[in-house]
């Protein structure tokens, strides 16, 4: 299987102080990849890099092509979409005005399949069908995440980035958005997620990548992953060898 | 003072007040946008009435030659871009737009001046001569620092002014000009006459402020800017790129102030540098909006137009200095009712 | 001797031969360049320093023109009063206008300068009094021992004396106690104003100190050319004295004289060539002047005085070898009543952050407040140092009411904070960094800085910054850049500047993040030799590892509730907290 998304040598600095160094990963089309590690340890400097929202070194090939040079926008419309920690909705526009800028470049291109798409994430998220003339900062925590997923399925994406989706979110909550997650993957599309959650994304996921202070220490499937002692000590359980 | 210099005065703070607060109207727009304070909005005034009058009395407009010079240097700027990054595709485009489509208007605007057309014509072709000036200046002065801090780009925008303001001296010379009014209607109300070009001016304000509201409401590309307004890292994510939203609302910017300047000209005589001084009244009444409110902006200015009227009755020398010390109780205003949180800015 | 003295030195020497030797032309211009550089000096402590802008310069310049131009003329006025008049005038006005303006987040300052810059040059145009646009004519020469300064050269002394003691007592204010607290509040207030600075004062007091210096400027131009109308007090020329300033750079307080020097000349050459090449008079060096003002933003957004600078590194000051430490709050005895939160609420909008948390901590305790993201931990950080106003509930410390004082009066209690966001200033050096949260230990203030009357003070501040920084192990650092440093040795900075504010409790919001192993065990041994000295400790972490081993008690949060609270193994063990944090597909 060919890689959608292939990452050489990533550096991403703010300043002097470098917060990702030399990060590689492959995302495969279809599956899903996660990639875990502490507060702090540069994962969503790493997402952002890869949106273009942040100037990186090395090399981000995506679809075949070498995008690194890419601007946010034009990434957008070859099917990278990020959904980001903090959400970014337009609270003061109606969440259907929000769903309709998620289409914003197939707009521009005069796509034809919009309306259907309206339909098919309204079926999916039958709370925002309901709240659809709603302003988008009125929303609970939980509808506003399905809002940002929402948003970024209007745009068609082949590849989804999703940054600690979990993030502030009841127990409840959190499930029904891994469900969402993993019922995407059937759709086609290929998933990069972040989490703290570190149990329930290498539950959901392929394979996965452990992020520490900017570099990748480890990875592999995410089963041998969740078995793997250093992994369980740090991220899975607060003793190792929890029972569970 | 009698009911009928009261009247005459209301009427005509309402014409200059309708004028300001389409300006008000746009520094917002370009001020949520872009966090650009759009002080140069004065020099499209300017631009617009001395454009339409050039082209009334049959001369060729000095904007037309300024036009492709800034054609020129976008075009500089762009290809040396297009180059490094490798995207010779986009060349064709850039030429076309920055070279070709100037020099177009310019042969136009050479051809069809003295033969002195309609005036619908001639404002057609002013704004076209004006206009794409907007997106350009943006290009070439704020799109690289688009994400400087508000007081950068204030800067930036007072030496734009003063560029611009030098430019009209060069291409417009230091006579003012006044247009003939559209329309030498007069009309009895009562105690009041009602000028033709009053009605003109309100109407054409009043008939922008719906289309620019229709096309916020109701267009992507009205919803892609008013996203950019809310949350920047949120419309780049969905494909909306600041420099696309910002060369949208210079664009927007600069045919409202130069359909200003051409509804202002037949009221006042507009010299080269006459543009600051009413782009900065409009900016009194965006200021009572807080930068931010489009309907107190416009109510504002409109504020600003009566005051000034009435400023110029009684006294008539102190005229400026009444309407820009309104400013300092506006402020104590703001500051008193604004709970400001200490943000960091670089 | 460096080379700094050396230029210096010849500059002087220059200044000196200049008015008698060059032509009457050349001093005339090197009068309007010293002019020039007071207004200029102005505004690069106002914007290139304090990050405040104004346009309006030019009508505090034409206040202090017209104050001595009418009240000598008029009441024949010796000028030397007429300059404390006009002074006090300038005084008057511009603390109302900064009082106004400044309060207002940062735009509405240049927008409002703008507007009274207009206004007040058209009152002076309109005011039958001050001559209407074509002025007062015949101001007297100034008068010095004896001397009539009646002619350019002469005038020339007077003018660079002033300006230099104007540039010098610069100098010494922007390095003192008020002169880092200046410095800090472009990109830093929210710090500053943790460490007890009161920065809206210190915004109005470089806003008044800029007018001032304009007034002064305007006194001396009333005198030199015996003349005043309200041309040269108008908005462009307002405009011109903040390109001066841009131009110049705030890098060094030299860049006023520099960015005077080169507008002065430049538009000089301008008037001269460009009226030639366009067949017609006017201004258009102002098209010159606005292209070039552009692209020094685009290019080099910090002037031409950084590239000045780097031919003239300053020598490393040597600390002074033995200054008396300064005198240390008494600390509560171990175990004692240290902070108590009872029932504190926030909410942002409908979002109920905190929801009527309790807790107590001891004097002497490291205490964790762990959580997952999003619980509302950061947030009762903002509540205990006063930050955020809290919607409900009450913190004592130390026995008394906190909940209810401003983030500035918390901090001489006792209590300093680090933050999540490491916030220091990264031009600065470490040592000056530091010293910052040792503010309210010091009193002098910025008269005494700029004459020089609290190095006594300021040497206490630095030994104390420089001890806490060796306690923390940057001992070798305090010569860098703070903006150098790793992420891990910047949040121990932030460590080293909490400490200078003498704290009994120090807030921690989580110390650990983007730590490498190495810096972080570094950092715990760090805490734990805190701890052992007595210090009490409230840490907001994520890393568990860190935390288990480091901390006495836990307070567990989510979604801004207490869920637990006991020891590390009880808290390991709890189910309640295994489930929030886990809470995985099942």
């Amino acid at each position: 299987m060919s890689a959608l998304l292939e990452v050489r040598g990533l550096c991403v600095a703010y300043g002097k102080v470098e917060a990702v160094h030399q990060a590689a990963l492959r995302v495969e089309e279809g599956r899903i990849v996660t990639v875990i590690g502490p507060n702090g340890a540069g994962k969503t400097t790493l997402l952002a890099a890869l949106m273009g929202m942040l100037p990186a070194r090395g090399s981000i090939g995506y679809a075949g092509e070498d995008i690194t040079r890419v601007e946010a926008e034009q990434r957008v419309s070859r099917g990278l979409c990020l959904v980001p920690e903090r959400r970014e909705l337009f609270a003061a526009m109606t969440v259907e005005d929000n769903l309709v800028l998620g289409a914003f470049h197939r707009y521009r291109k005069r796509d034809k399949t919009i309306a259907a798409d309206f339909a098919q994430v309204y079926q999916l998220f039958p709370r925002l069908k309901e709240r659809r003339r709603q302003l988008a900062g009125t929303l609970s925590g939980g509808e506003r995440q399905m809002l940002a997923l929402a948003r970024a399925l209007m745009s068609r994406p082949r590849l989804l980035m999703l940054d600690e989706p979990s993030l502030g979110l009841a127990p409840l909550i959190v499930r029904d958005i891994f469900r969402v997650i993993a019922g995407l993957r059937d759709t086609g599309v290929s998933i990069l997620l972040v989490e703290q959650n570190a149990r329930a994304a290498l539950q959901v996921a392929d394979y996965g990548y452990v992020l520490e202070t900017g570099e990748i220490v480890l990875e592999g499937p995410s089963g041998d992953l969740a078995s793997d002692a250093r992994v369980i000590e740090s991220y899975l359980g607060l003793v190792s060898g929890n029972p569970d | 003072m009698n009911a009928e210099i009261a009247l005459f005065l209301i009427q005509d703070g309402f014409t200059n007040g309708a004028i300001y607060a389409l300006l008000a109207l746009a520094l917002v727009l370009v001020f949520a946008v872009t966090r650009v304070i759009f002080i140069p909005q004065g020099e499209f005034v300017a631009y617009g009435a001395l454009t339409l009058a050039s082209l009334q009395l049959g001369k060729l407009p000095g904007t037309a030659w300024l036009l492709l010079g800034v054609g020129l240097a976008v075009a500089a700027l762009e290809l040396t871009q297009a180059l490094r990054l490798g995207a010779a595709q986009r060349i064709p485009a850039i030429i076309f737009n920055y070279i070709v489509l100037p020099a177009a208007l310019l042969g136009l605007a050479w051809w069809a001046a003295p033969q002195k057309p309609a005036l619908t014509l001639q404002i057609l072709l002013a704004l076209f001569l004006v206009v794409p000036l907007g997106p350009m200046v943006y290009r070439l002065a704020y799109q690289p620092l688009a994400s400087a801090s508000v007081l950068v780009l204030l800067i930036i925008s007072v030496a734009v002014h003063f560029a611009m303001t030098g430019l009209g001296l060069v291409f417009f010379g230091a006579e003012g000009s006044r247009t003939p009014p559209f329309s030498d209607a007069q009309w009895k109300l009562g105690v009041l006459t009602v000028s033709g070009q009053s009605l003109w001016v309100m109407g054409a304000s009043l008939a922008l402020i719906v289309a620019l509201l229709l096309f916020f409401e109701h267009t992507i590309y009205g919803k892609a800017l008013r996203a950019t307004a809310i949350n920047r890292v949120g419309a780049r994510l969905v494909g909306v790129s600041p420099a696309m939203a910002g060369k949208l609302s210079f664009t927007l910017a600069a045919l409202i102030g130069a359909l200003s300047g051409v509804l202002i000209a037949p009221i006042t005589t507009i010299y080269y540098d006459s543009g600051f001084l009413v782009g900065l009244k409009g900016f009194v009444g965006a200021i009572m909006g807080g930068l931010v409110s489009y309907p107190l902006a416009a109510a504002g200015a409109l504020l600003v137009g009566i005051l000034e009227a009435y400023a110029s009755f009684w006294a008539s020398a102190y005229k400026e200095v009444i309407v820009f010390t309104l400013i300092i109780p506006v402020l104590l205003w703001r500051s008193l009712t604004t709970h400001h949180i200490e943000e960091d800015e670089e | 001797m460096t080379r700094a003295r050396l230029v210096l030195g010849a500059f002087l020497a220059f200044m000196l031969v200049a008015p008698l030797a060059l032509p009457e032309f050349h001093v005339t211009l090197l009068n309007y360049i010293g002019l020039y550089s007071i207004v200029a000096l102005g505004l690069v402590l106002l914007t290139g320093v304090g990050g405040l802008t104004s346009f309006g310069q030019a009508a505090f310049v034409g206040m202090g023109a017209y104050t001595t131009a009418y009240l000598t003329t008029t009441y024949g006025l010796s000028p030397w009063l007429t300059l404390l008049i006009g002074l006090a005038l300038t005084f008057v006005v511009s603390l109302f206008l900064g009082v106004i303006s400044l309060r207002l987040s940062g735009h509405y300052l240049p927008l409002g300068t703008i507007a009274w810059g207009i206004s007040l040059y058209f009152l002076f145009g309109n005011m039958e009094f001050l001559g209407g646009y074509t002025g007062i004519s015949s101001v007297p020469a100034i008068n010095l021992f004896g001397v009539a300064l009646d002619s350019g050269r002469k005038f020339d002394y007077l003018i660079w004396t002033l300006a230099l003691l104007a540039l010098l007592s610069m100098h010494n204010l922007l390095d003192s106690r008020s002169g880092r607290a200046i410095r800090a509040l472009k990109g830093g207030g929210l710090m500053a104003e943790s460490f007890g600075v009161d920065t809206a004062r210190m915004k109005i007091i470089i806003f008044v100190h800029a007018a001032l210096l304009a007034s002064l400027s305007g006194w001396l131009y009333a005198h030199l050319l015996r003349f005043v109308n309200p041309t040269p007090f108008s908005i462009n020329a307002g405009i011109e004295y903040l390109f001066m300033a841009v131009v110049g750079g705030a890098a060094s307080v030299w860049g006023a004289v520099v960015g005077a020097g080169i507008l002065t000349i430049l538009k000089q050459w301008l008037q001269d060539l460009l009226p030639k090449l366009l067949g017609q008079s006017g201004n258009f060096e102002m098209i010159v002047f606005g292209v070039l003002l552009v692209l020094l933003l685009q290019r080099a957004r910090e002037g031409v005085m950084p590239l000045v600078v780097r031919y003239f590194p300053a020598p490393r000051k040597p600390l002074p070898a033995s200054v008396p430490a300064l005198p240390r709050r008494v600390r509560p005895a171990a175990g004692a009543a240290l902070l108590e939160l009872r029932r504190v609420r926030k909410a942002f909008g409908g979002l109920v952050a905190v929801n009527d948390l309790s807790f107590a901590m001891t004097s002497g305790e490291i205490l964790g407040l762990i959580g997952p993201n999003g619980a509302g931990k950061t947030t009762v950080f903002n509540l205990v140092t006063g930050v955020l106003p809290a919607v409900g509930g009450e913190v004592h410390f130390r026995g008394e009411r906190i909940d209810t004082l401003s983030a500035r009066a918390i901090v001489p209690r006792g209590l300093a904070r680090t933050f999540q966001q490491v916030h220091l200033l990264p031009a600065m050096s470490v040592l000056e960094n530091v010293a910052i949260g040792a503010h309210l230990r010091g009193t002098k203030g910025v008269v005494s800085a700029a004459l020089r009357l609290e190095r006594g003070e300021e040497a206490m501040l630095l030994g104390e910054a420089a001890r806490q920084l060796e306690r923390v192990g940057l001992g070798t650092s305090i010569h860098e850049q703070a903006g150098s440093l790793s992420l891990g040795k910047q949040r121990i900075l932030e460590i080293a500047r909490a400490l200078c504010a003498d704290p009994v409790l120090l807030l921690l919001d989580e110390p650990a993040a983007g730590l490498r192993y190495q810096e972080k065990r570094a950092l715990a041994e760090l805490l734990r030799k805190l701890k052992s000295e007595g210090m009490s400790i409230l840490l907001v972490e994520h890393d568990m590892d860190f935390v288990m081993q480091l901390v006495d008690r836990l307070v567990v949060m989510d979604f801004g509730e207490k869920l637990a609270e006991g020891l590390p193994q009880e808290i390991q063990t709890n189910p309640v907290v295994v489930e929030a944090y886990l809470g995985g597909v099942k």
